[in-house]
């Protein structure tokens, strides 16, 4: 029952966020100021774990290949499919639902907490529309930083499995290339742009309607973190049955 | 002024006002006393539009509340400065960035007008040289006289204050007092103050009201809170031996 209560409250949020708009010039910096702090800030960790990620992916597949009539240009193939449909979209994407999500649930279960929500609410400003709407117009950028996750993936895959020793240059792009299908490209970014949603309102959910102190807000960044998730891989089964399956 | 009409407000089963009906004027100060879970913050969240009573009318000199549109309520909205508890501040912005936040929220003002503005306000609360620092590198003493100045910036009709001196030191504690009334003569404001402090009723108290259990116990002046033979007033008000004191001396004056 209480779950049921949730979504319905995180639905009329969902409303209220649209509604009432803040004025284009305050929004507007909002929304740079949100892009830097959710997607800019993030960079670093996403270059880091994918370029990892991917190079792990070559070797582990390098490793299991065994049969010698399995062509080496199998790692590539792997290492692009591997990354592309799943380790940029969605690891990077339960990565980011702890890292943003959960500076995204501080930040507004804070102001809840020193009544900043209160201060706007009494001046007459929408606070959802004024917190949570620059987060989703900033987290429509989160694509970009999936793409620079996919190369920089596959760029790992190459060096580890070329320095390695694993296979050639030419055998590994050759692989890449091997039974590519450009509608791979469009479900990744889809399943992306629709974790970008998540990631900015399920936190926000939980950081808005917190009630209580600092601990409070502590447990509602770790609570937001498990949802975030758990949400992210129903979605990403149900999202892959439909556009894959 | 501000004429509230036998409000009611519950969360469930919890009753917590049971109509109350009084007057705040303008230009005074009007404060609203009572124990912790008397109502005293509900009451104030209902003059503020944040909860909405099931029962009774506010009128805002002339305007019931209930009765507005939602941008009627919005412009009535932008006629009330409210100073919170823990003054409320937007700490990623600074001193200038709090007290101009409303003037970009609501109005067309050019930046200089803003900025002109903003000097003029922080200069009315004694605040010259703190423009650029941001809520956590000044005092509490400061960051009320900073909530203050972002409640008048817009030249409200209502100001609010929810415990405006608590957690400061009885001297900054009636600075802030004194400029609350000082500023509610100068702009002709309604000012209603939610507070537990007794030091505030003694100095600014020109109406007081005190809560009791949901129901408007007692109501009257700082002078008339010496004189009253109210037992819940009395045994609240004089809780300590310094006010028992002082009472007894008043009463001795007037006699």
């Amino acid at each position: 029952m209480n779950y049921l209560a949730s979504v319905g409250s995180y639905a009329i949020m969902i409303r209220e966020v649209f509604k009432k708009p803040t004025k284009w010039r305050i929004m507007k910096s909002l929304i740079y100021k949100e892009i830097d702090e959710l997607i800019f800030s993030s960079l670093g960790i996403i270059i880091f774990i994918s370029f990892f990620i991917g190079a792990v992916v070559a070797i582990q597949t390098a490793l299991n290949l065994t049969n010698p009539l399995i062509p080496r240009n199998l790692i590539g193939f792997a290492t692009r499919q591997s990354v592309i449909l799943e380790f940029a979209p969605t690891f990077v994407s339960i990565i980011m639902a702890g890292k943003v999500g959960s500076y995204i649930t501080s930040s507004i279960g804070t102001m809840r907490v020193t009544e900043q929500i209160d201060a706007l609410e009494v001046m007459g400003v929408n606070s959802l529309n004024y917190l949570v709407f620059p987060k989703i117009i900033a987290m429509l950028f989160y694509p970009f930083a999936i793409a620079i996750s996919m190369y920089v993936g596959i760029f790992g895959g190459w060096m580890a499995g070329v320095f390695g020793g694993f296979l050639t240059s030419t055998d590994f792009i050759t692989g890449l290339q091997t039974d590519f299908v450009p509608f791979h490209i469009a479900y990744a970014f889809v399943k992306t742009l629709i974790f970008a949603f998540v990631i900015a309102t399920i936190p926000s959910f939980h950081g808005f309607y917190m009630k209580g102190g600092a601990l409070e807000v502590g447990k509602a960044s770790t609570t937001s973190f498990v949802w975030t998730s758990v949400v992210i891989i129903i979605l990403n089964y149900i999202l892959t049955q439909l556009l894959l399956g | 002024m501000i004429d509230v009409q036998d409000i009611h407000k519950s969360f469930g089963d919890a009753h917590i006002l049971k109509g109350i009906s009084t007057t705040f004027e303008k230009g005074k100060t009007n404060l609203i006393i009572g124990q912790s879970g008397s109502g005293k913050t509900v009451f104030l969240k209902c003059l503020l539009g944040l909860f909405v009573p099931e029962q009774g009318n506010i009128v805002y000199d002339g305007k019931k509340y209930a009765e507005l549109s939602d941008d009627e309520k919005r412009d009535l909205r932008q006629e009330m400065g409210m100073v919170f508890q823990g003054s409320a501040l937007f700490d990623s912005m600074t001193v200038e960035g709090n007290v101009m936040f409303p003037l970009e929220m609501f109005t067309k003002q050019s930046k200089s007008e803003m900025k002109d503005r903003v000097d003029a306000v922080l200069k009315r609360v004694n605040l010259i040289d703190a423009h650029h620092k941001f809520p956590s590198e000044i005092s509490g003493g400061m960051q009320k006289r900073v909530a203050i100045a972002r409640a008048i910036v817009m030249n409200p009709k209502y100001l609010f204050c929810d415990e405006p001196n608590s957690g400061l030191d009885p001297k900054t504690a009636i600075l802030i007092d004194d400029l609350i009334k000082e500023i509610t003569e100068e702009y002709n404001i309604t000012t209603v103050i939610n507070t537990h402090d007794m030091n505030s009723v003694m100095q600014i108290g020109e109406k007081i009201i005190f809560l009791k259990d949901g129901l408007l116990e007692w109501e009257g002046t700082k002078n008339e809170i010496f004189k009253t033979d109210n037992e819940a007033v009395t045994n609240f008000v004089y809780s300590s031996d310094l006010f028992k004191k002082v009472r007894q001396m008043y009463i001795q004056e007037q006699n």
